[in-house]
């Protein structure tokens, strides 16, 4: 009796990632560009942004409404215990309720090798970052776009809100990036 | 009171931090390698000082000066890469030295209760009494790291 050789295995493709380069007070960081949205200059939010002032998240001082959805305004450099520092972009992040203050970005970049973050690291930042990846020499941090606010943050943030005092859609020159 | 583990001689790197001596079991020791850059970049976990790119691989610094010593060190020799096992995986750390290493033969006498979790033993060199490091317990990771919904799986993009 003949058996049929089992199908060979197919050879898995090399696959790369796109990635956005940004800085946050000056410490470079990367996001799938596939994780973003929407790119927005900070001057964009003037008018449709109030103010959140939640005493036990200093990081999120502002919501803007998008859609049927409140969109929490996270400062990088509070998030990530960085000095404060102009924010000149923000970040809309596809698939989450975070729109991510940052300084500019560097360039776009591919990415072929994302390491998991050495298991020394065993706090907070096991949730803000996917890895690491080694990219000119450098080592840069690839930032989990749903490691920005917990599920206990944002009901405290949904809680803080108002409805009718949020004000209208986000509009105006923002860079859609494709999904 | 302390016995010897065992009567054969094993091996042991002693490295000098500051102005003391200690050793790691050699079995434990990848490499011993020039200072390179650190990467710094955000994070909440103490005694890390960033990481360094040694053969394409991303090795944690763990600063142990401060528990070993009691003070920082900002010189440093080389780095001494070990393997520091989290349960059923290891991964490398790399610990920075500041003077000479050196490739020694000793008994080891097993830790008494009394003696701090990051010494495993005590060895005995030129009349030297000398900690042998439990790097699991000298570096950070292991126990503590935060709970299993967090995303540390190896995301490998390429195979």
């Amino acid at each position: 009796m003949r058996v049929a050789a089992p199908p060979a295995k197919p050879h898995a493709a090399a696959r790369s990632e796109q990635i956005i380069l940004f800085r946050i007070s000056g410490q470079p960081f990367a996001v799938s560009s596939a994780s973003v949205q929407e790119v927005r200059s900070v001057d964009s939010l003037a008018g449709v942004a109030i103010g959140i002032d939640l005493p036990t998240l200093r990081k999120v001082r502002h919501v803007v409404r998008r859609g049927e959805k409140a969109l929490y305004v996270v400062s990088g450099a509070a998030h990530f215990g960085l000095p404060a520092s102009p924010a000149g972009l923000v970040f809309v992040l596809r698939k989450t309720r975070t729109a991510l203050l940052v300084d500019g970005i560097d360039k776009m970049a591919t990415m072929t090798r994302l390491q998991a973050l050495p298991l020394a690291y065993c706090h907070e930042e096991r949730k803000w970052y996917r890895g690491l990846t080694a990219l000119d020499q450098n080592v840069i941090p690839v930032v989990n776009p749903e490691g920005f606010l917990n599920a206990d943050e944002l009901a405290l943030l949904d809680a803080s809100l108002v409805p009718e005092v949020v004000p209208d859609e986000l509009a105006g020159e923002g860079m859609e990036l494709p999904e | 009171m302390t016995q010897p583990v065992e009567s054969i001689l094993q091996s042991f790197v002693l490295l000098g931090l500051g102005e003391r001596r200690f050793a790691v079991a050699a079995a434990q020791i990848s490499e011993l390698v020039s200072p390179s850059r650190i990467f710094r970049f955000p994070h909440r976990t103490p005694k890390l000082e960033g990481v360094i790119l040694r053969r394409g691989r991303i090795v944690p610094v763990c600063d142990v000066a401060e528990k070993l010593l009691g003070k920082a060190v900002t010189s440093r020799r080389f780095y001494l890469i070990a393997v520091r096992h989290y349960g059923d995986k290891s991964e490398w750390v790399a610990l920075p030295v500041t003077g000479d290493c050196e490739l020694i033969a000793a008994e080891m006498t097993t830790a008494g209760e009394a003696d701090a979790a990051h010494v495993t033993g005590w060895i005995s060199h030129n009349g030297e009494v000398i900690e042998v490091l439990n790097l699991d317990a000298l570096t950070p990771g292991g126990e503590d790291v935060v709970d299993a919904n967090t995303p540390v799986a190896v995301l490998e993009v390429r195979p």
